[in-house]
């Protein structure tokens, strides 16, 4: 069984058609760049995947469970981390884990011994009892990743976790992923950094609502005879509108 | 005006007990575009803040324009523009809407405003979007009208805070080919911040910052020239792989991702070209004996992104 599976996956908005009837499927253990130009739909699209929007057209299946017939049920099997990470920044780091444990309904023990746990993985026990708003950047985008790993997701969607976030900090945050994913999770995540599509097992190129191009970051350098995927990006994007 | 636009020497800022800058210097010089680099805290944003006048700093000096920027605020204001990382435009209003807007806020005499408002929206490929709700904008394009926004009072002095952050790659290109045209055009002086280091190289100067001072400065090659050591650089379809198998010898001061590249560091003791070709030949049995195809294995030349991952990365692993 595919970890996520979409199918002619549509939303329209009035009029406009935001997400236009595309499908691929994600295997468990992969890391799926979900790439697009601004506007393109990823968001929509994740939105839907997550169980947060309802698509007008077609189904898509997260873990097995589909998200027409049952949205609630993919939230307790996946992890989301936002654009805008979503986390409380007058809560203390460690209050913010307390939450978010709670929000996922973990039983006390668990809960506290996860904690424990991302505090240790993310190194971010120095900072336990800071208020979250006082963190730079690339310290919440840790605690954000950390916070939606408590109740161990096996599919993470991570949407543009990297913005903003400096050359030494993504890398690390990029063999995070690859622990995650060897550890079998499969990680769905958009990105507008380039190099970072060339870390992703495969990936797709959204634009105007539509997949334009899928396959793994070689395959698509050799099918449009580009050296790198900035180049076949571009392309794509100037050569569809 | 002469001299530089910018001069800041010693500069200190804390918030609280947390010291955001401790003695940052910048000199800002008439006509070039600068580079503010750094990791995440490094004090880049608390800088700019204090140049345009919004936070006080502990102490130091500052100049913008030859003023005082607390002091003076009205002297400079009609010199500087200033894009923060989140700029508000008016979502409900529309394009042409916003940048009347900002045109009556910063008082542009009206025989000017329709030339320069044409000129901008020629400018940020705009035009075709005049009526178009901000909005309703995508990411890329509610930056360039961010921009002009910023433009309107025709500054000598533009301040950019990550103006790309979010942006994808296509109207990357497309915002920094507008700060060409400026810089070109109208001679705008530009100072800038970004964690792109591809946009880092498209500067005169850059400074890497870290923890609120200086670490390096110089113009893009200057300061990619200051690497300790040299470089030696293999392409691969399977990065994680290779630099994993790379990593595990241990024979390597450092092995990094960069895309499909993997970059490899070699000492300075061992910089001699003797010491590059034993490492090329060492990266060539690994990768052969773990079955890794690669190609291109060859040494090169470092540049922004190598200093960066290399001088932060030393200082925050002791």
């Amino acid at each position: 069984m595919s970890a996520i599976k979409a199918e002619n996956l549509t939303r329209r908005f009035g009029k406009f058609t935001a997400v236009d009837a595309i499908s691929f499927e994600v295997e468990q253990g992969e890391v799926f760049g979900f790439l697009g130009a601004n506007g393109a739909g990823k968001t929509t699209a994740i939105r839907m995947l997550t169980g947060l929007l309802m698509p007008s057209g077609g189904d898509a299946w997260v873990a097995g469970r589909s998200v027409r017939a049952n949205p609630r049920a993919i939230k307790q099997v996946i992890g989301y981390m936002s654009q805008r990470f979503s986390l409380y920044e007058e809560l203390r780091v460690e209050e913010n884990l307390d939450f978010f444990a709670g929000a996922y309904n973990l039983d006390r023990e668990t809960s506290r011994r996860r904690k424990e746990e991302i505090l240790e993985q993310f190194g971010l026990e120095g900072v336990r009892r800071r208020f979250t708003r006082s963190l730079p950047l690339g310290w919440k985008q840790r605690l954000a990743l950390g916070s939606a790993l408590l109740h161990h997701p096996r599919i993470l969607f991570l949407d543009e976790p990297t913005g903003g976030v400096d050359p030494l900090a993504r890398r690390t945050f990029w063999d995070t992923i690859h622990d995650l994913a060897a550890g079998g999770a499969t990680v769905f995540v958009t990105t507008h950094y380039m190099d970072e599509a060339e870390y992703c097992h495969r990936i797709s190129i959204m634009n105007k609502g539509e997949i334009v191009a899928l396959g793994s970051p070689l395959e698509l350098k050799r099918q449009y005879g580009k050296d790198t995927i900035q180049e076949v990006f571009v392309q794509l994007i100037k050569s569809t509108g | 005006m002469d001299g530089p636009l910018v001069q800041v020497s010693g500069l200190k800022k804390s918030y609280g007990s947390i010291p955001a800058l401790r003695g940052a210097d910048l000199e800002v010089r008439a006509g070039e575009r600068y580079g503010l680099i750094g990791p995440d805290g490094a004090g880049k944003t608390t800088l700019l803040r204090i140049l345009c006048g919004l936070v006080v700093s502990d102490g130091g000096e500052v100049r913008v324009l030859g003023h005082d920027p607390v002091t003076e605020t009205h002297k400079i204001k009609d010199g500087i523009g200033y894009m923060p990382q989140r700029f508000s435009l008016y979502p409900d209003l529309t394009v042409a809407e916003n940048l009347r807007f900002f045109a009556d806020l910063y008082r542009v005499p009206a025989a000017q405003r329709e030339s320069r408002t044409a000129r901008l929206l020629e400018f940020s490929r705009l035009g075709p979007f005049r009526d178009r709700r901000a909005g309703a904008l995508s990411g890329g394009m509610k930056q360039k009208l961010a921009l002009s926004c910023t433009l309107v009072h025709t500054p000598q002095l533009l301040i950019l805070d990550e103006p790309t952050t979010g942006v994808d790659p296509v109207s990357r290109g497309e915002f920094w080919d507008i700060l060409d045209e400026l810089k070109a055009e109208e001679g705008v002086t530009q100072l800038v911040t970004t964690p792109y280091m591809d946009e880092a190289s498209r500067c005169d100067r850059v400074q890497l910052m870290y923890q609120g001072s200086s670490l390096a400065e110089g113009s893009p090659a200057e300061v990619a020239a200051s690497f300790p050591g040299r470089l030696v650089r293999v392409y691969t379809a399977d990065p994680y792989a290779a630099a994993g198998s790379l990593k595990r010898t241990g024979k390597f001061q450092s092995v990094q991702l960069f895309g499909d590249r993997i970059h490899v560091v070699v000492e300075p003791a061992q910089a001699a070209v003797p010491g590059v070709m034993a490492i090329v030949a060492q990266i060539r049995q690994i990768l052969e004996q773990a079955a890794i195809p690669f190609t291109d294995l060859h040494e090169a030349r470092p540049d922004l992104e190598d200093i960066f991952v290399q001088r932060i990365g030393e200082i925050t692993n002791d």
